[in-house]
């Protein structure tokens, strides 16, 4: 079997860590090849290397049979390497096509040529079943298409061997689908395809084998065919895993949340939840599905007093907080684990023990007078780093913007459950995480479900939605569709309500 | 650590780069620098006046990088200093106490009016989101306009540019201290500002205070997020930071001098942000690096009487060392670039070797 790729026995060492450690990867011509292996266990770093974004400290990278030496990215590039990154590297304000030349443009004479540009860009987009504009800007188009101009630019700079990291963090489920032919599509073509994930399911569906690693160190290559996820799982984890979340029937207590007719408006001034209510009981995890961008970070900014609310009311325990501050909120029982934990979650500058007080610093023992309490913090972050699991290379006093996003994830989340809330708000709290962490943070949601709070789970994965709630609220362009137990519902019925094809029944 | 280095090797590139233009110019580097440092340190009295002179820097310098540890850029210290000072003046012309009770007044009246003058930036930029940079430069021209009509109408010295000179009560200069110096014009304000610097510190690294105020600093959204009062804390960094400009002018104009002249924006405002980006926005390095200032400025009188060098080459030297300090990266991208040369180097030889 003819291997286009070859990386052999590759070292990588960082201050402190060994990202990768004799680390071997055969990629054959015309396949797609999955890249597995938990948050911070040397995948990135690996495509890094083979990208050019670092030298190995030992081993072989071989291309087409030849030994070669990847100075920097513009000699993968030659070399026919290409990279979809998890963040796309796009101009906002430039149209597609002058996205995808931007750095060799062609030209006719003195002037650029964007036209011949835009007819191939057609063509390519056609052939692979991209369905992409030329013409149209980068601004108004969603983020799948924004995905498939990063995929064009590969393309268009003939690339054979295209490297996707993590390439469905960011995507719909529908636009999951979609991007799943198109590199079915894509090695129909004769392209081969290194697929960076943590997720399974993907793998099954689209990648002919699967290398796994594991803390920098190689486990294995297996054919996905013949190998189960939990097969997959377990060699990624080190440990047997389970998918379905384990959860005890219980009673359900007192109403915690009641939200009545709510409406606030979005960004740009408009309703983006309209009329919404909703009650959350002690005991109950209520899901809220929807495709992004309905409503669910209104409803949230709205809960949490980071939006003033146009018009409803919210009920909190008995007392009406609509008016009231994020602080007052917390104080009273509000715990919120926000969407983007770097935008909202952390300080980046700030160490861990930090930003584990970031809600309480002001309160004892963390404070007295005035003056920061520098054992209690530190206790307090070493608590949370053992009983959550957090991987930080120097402890507590590490940098955020050091932590893995998995462990920056697993630091909110304990931060958040130490506070010991009586309503917990989880917004995509797995998002980028490997099945290991997701494992893990499913647990502790329910964990607090059992201990009699209240979660409102707010997530576009549709099988967390699924696994972990009792009750599911259905969002459609900021309406609520209907509210319907998890029990007695499945993927194609919430897959509906998700599009806006109502349920009128029980809710309201 | 690193930050210490990388501001050390600044000042070592800048006496380097004012030794080459002193040898340019035609005079001798030794000389020059012999006299450049006896200038300001060569008798007790010398070294007083280069305590004095870094005295308003250290303010300065401390307002600027308490600002840019809080996330504002405060280019308005000159303003807060000079209107600080102005205050203070105003009051110790006017009011007719015991040393030991005005002199403490007119320090809280330059802090509280320095504190003022950055209030407004700091409410418009909470409120309006307007750039502290272009509300602190336009209120430098206000103090600068409000100066030059109040002193002359009302405080009026022997000149029309100038205030009558302050009594002794309202001055910051102590007999004692004067007589320990050798009749030099350092005054309480270096204990001031020394007391300032410690309490800075303090404020940011152990209290709520500066947790909350540098949070809101590196990130308004995890800060608003974390239920902080996003806006008053913009607010009250700016006070904090006009009011140490302040307290510059009072040790300026009610202890360097003894009394206020129109006209003039006071440059240690200015020199405030070299000495934070040289301190590294770190409240002793800012004492470090005032005081160094201090004595490239009183040193270069004598300097330039003793060996008729300009002096404005010591200017060119503080000049080059910000540039250097204030292009940092890029002195830690030519170590790193070096090293990792070497490395591969190496790392050939190695290779060679071996095949």
């Amino acid at each position: 079997m003819e291997h286009i790729v070859e990386m052999l026995g590759i070292r990588k060492e960082f201050p402190g860590i060994v990202a990768n450690d004799n680390v071997t990867l055969q990629l054959r011509r015309g396949e797609i090849h999955a890249l597995l292996g938990e948050n911070g266990a040397g995948k990135s770093t690996l495509m890094g290397i083979l990208f050019g974004m670092y030298q190995p400290d030992a081993g072989v990278i071989k291309i087409r049979g030849k030994e070669t030496k990847i100075a920097n990215p513009n000699v993968a590039n030659d070399l026919g390497i290409g990279m979809v990154h998890q963040h796309f590297k796009l101009v906002h304000n430039f149209t597609v096509t002058e996205n995808i030349i931007l750095g060799n443009e062609p030209r006719k004479g003195l002037l650029y040529d964007t036209k011949s540009a835009g007819k191939r860009i057609a063509e390519l987009s056609k052939q692979y079943g991209l369905n992409v504009d030329p013409d149209a800007k980068i601004e108004d188009i969603s983020v799948g298409m924004q995905q498939r101009v990063e995929i064009l630019k590969m393309l268009y700079r003939e690339a054979e061997v295209l490297i996707f990291d993590e390439p469905t963090a960011v995507l719909t489920p529908q636009e999951i689908r979609d991007l799943m032919d198109i590199m079915k599509s894509l090695k129909a073509e004769g392209k081969s395809i290194i697929l960076i994930t943590h997720k399974l399911k993907e793998i099954k569906a689209v990648a002919d084998r699967c290398t796994v690693i594991r803390r920098g160190k190689l486990i294995g290559t297996v054919d996905v065919a013949t190998t189960s996820e939990a097969e997959m799982a377990k060699m990624m984890v080190g440990r047997d895993v389970s998918f379905t979340v384990d959860k005890a029937k219980i009673e359900t207590g007192d109403t915690v949340l009641r939200i009545d007719s709510l409406t606030v408006l979005n960004n740009k001034k408009v309703p983006g939840l309209k009329s919404f209510s909703l009650d959350v009981r002690r005991g109950e995890i209520v899901g809220i599905a929807g495709v992004e961008g309905n409503g669910q970070t209104e409803l949230v900014e709205a809960l949490t007093g980071l939006r003033k609310p146009e018009s409803g009311t919210i009920w909190f325990n008995g007392q009406d907080i609509t008016r009231y501050p994020v602080r007052r909120r917390i104080e009273s029982g509000i715990a919120h684990i926000p969407e983007d934990r770097q935008k909202r979650g952390l300080v980046l500058d700030y160490t861990v023990e930090e930003n584990m007080i970031l809600e309480v610093y002001y309160r004892a023992p963390y404070a007295k007078r005035g003056l920061l309490q520098r054992n209690e913090i530190r206790g307090h972050a070493e608590r949370i780093i053992r009983d959550f699991d957090v991987r930080a290379g120097e402890g507590a006093a590490s940098k955020a913007r050091s932590l893995s996003g998995g462990n920056q994830q697993k630091a909110i989340i304990g931060r958040e459950v130490e506070l010991d809330p009586l309503l917990l708000i989880a917004v995509q709290p797995t998002r980028g995480l490997d099945v290991g962490s997701i494992e893990y943070i499913h647990k502790r949601l329910v964990e607090q479900r059992n201990k009699g709070k209240a979660v409102l789970l707010v997530s576009l994965e549709l099988d967390e939605v699924l696994g972990l709630s009792d009750r599911i609220a259905v969002l459609n362009n900021g309406e609520l569709i209907g509210i319907v137990n998890a029990a007695e519902t499945n993927e194609n019925e919430i897959g509906l309500m998700m599009a806006g094809i109502g349920k009128e029944a029980e809710s309201r | 650590m690193k930050n210490a280095i990388v501001s050390l090797l600044a000042v070592l590139f800048g006496l380097i780069a004012g030794a080459l233009l002193m040898a340019v110019t035609g005079s001798n580097p030794v000389a020059g620098y012999t006299y450049l440092f006896e200038g300001g340190l060569k008798s007790i009295e010398r070294i007083g006046n280069t305590l004095a002179t870094a005295t308003p820097l250290i303010f300065t310098g401390l307002s600027v990088a308490f600002a840019f540890r809080t996330g504002l850029f405060n280019i308005g210290a000159s303003g807060q200093m000079l209107f600080g000072g102005f205050c203070a003046t105003f009051v110790g012309l006017t009011l007719d106490l015991p040393k030991a009770i005005l002199v403490p007044v007119v320090i809280v009246v330059g802090f509280v009016a320095g504190a003022l003058w950055a209030f407004l930036p700091g409410l418009l930029k909470a409120k309006f989101n307007v750039h502290e940079v272009v509300s602190t430069i336009m209120l430098n021209w206000t103090a600068y306009w409000v100066v030059y009509n109040v002193v002359p109408a009302y405080l009026k010295g022997s000149y029309e540019t100038e205030s009558r000179p302050l009594p002794p009560n309202a001055q910051l200069r102590m007999g004692w201290l004067s007589d320990l110096f050798g009749g030099s014009y350092i005054n309480l304000g270096i204990f001031l500002g020394v007391l300032a610097v410690i309490a800075i510190a303090f404020i940011i690294d152990r209290t709520t205070l500066g947790y909350e105020m540098k949070a809101v600093g590196f990130n308004r959204h995890a800060a608003e997020f974390a239920g902080m009062a996003v806006d008053r804390n913009i607010v009250l960094a700016m006070v904090i930071s006009g009011g140490l400009a302040g307290l510059g002018g009072v040790a300026q104009y009610m202890g360097n001098a003894i009394n206020i002249q129109i006209g003039h924006l006071p440059t240690q405002g200015f020199d405030g942000i070299a000495v934070a980006l040289l301190g590294a926005n770190n409240p002793y390095g800012v004492l470090l690096a005032a005081i160094f200032f201090g004595l490239l400025y009183s040193g270069r009188g004598y300097m330039n009487a003793m060996v008729g060098i300009p002096p404005e080459i010591s200017d060119t030297i503080i000049a080059i060392i910000i540039y250097f300090a204030a292009t940092s990266i890029l002195i830690e991208r030519l170590i790193s670039r070096l090293l990792r040369k070497r490395r591969e180097k190496r790392d050939a030889n190695a290779e060679s070797g071996r095949a």
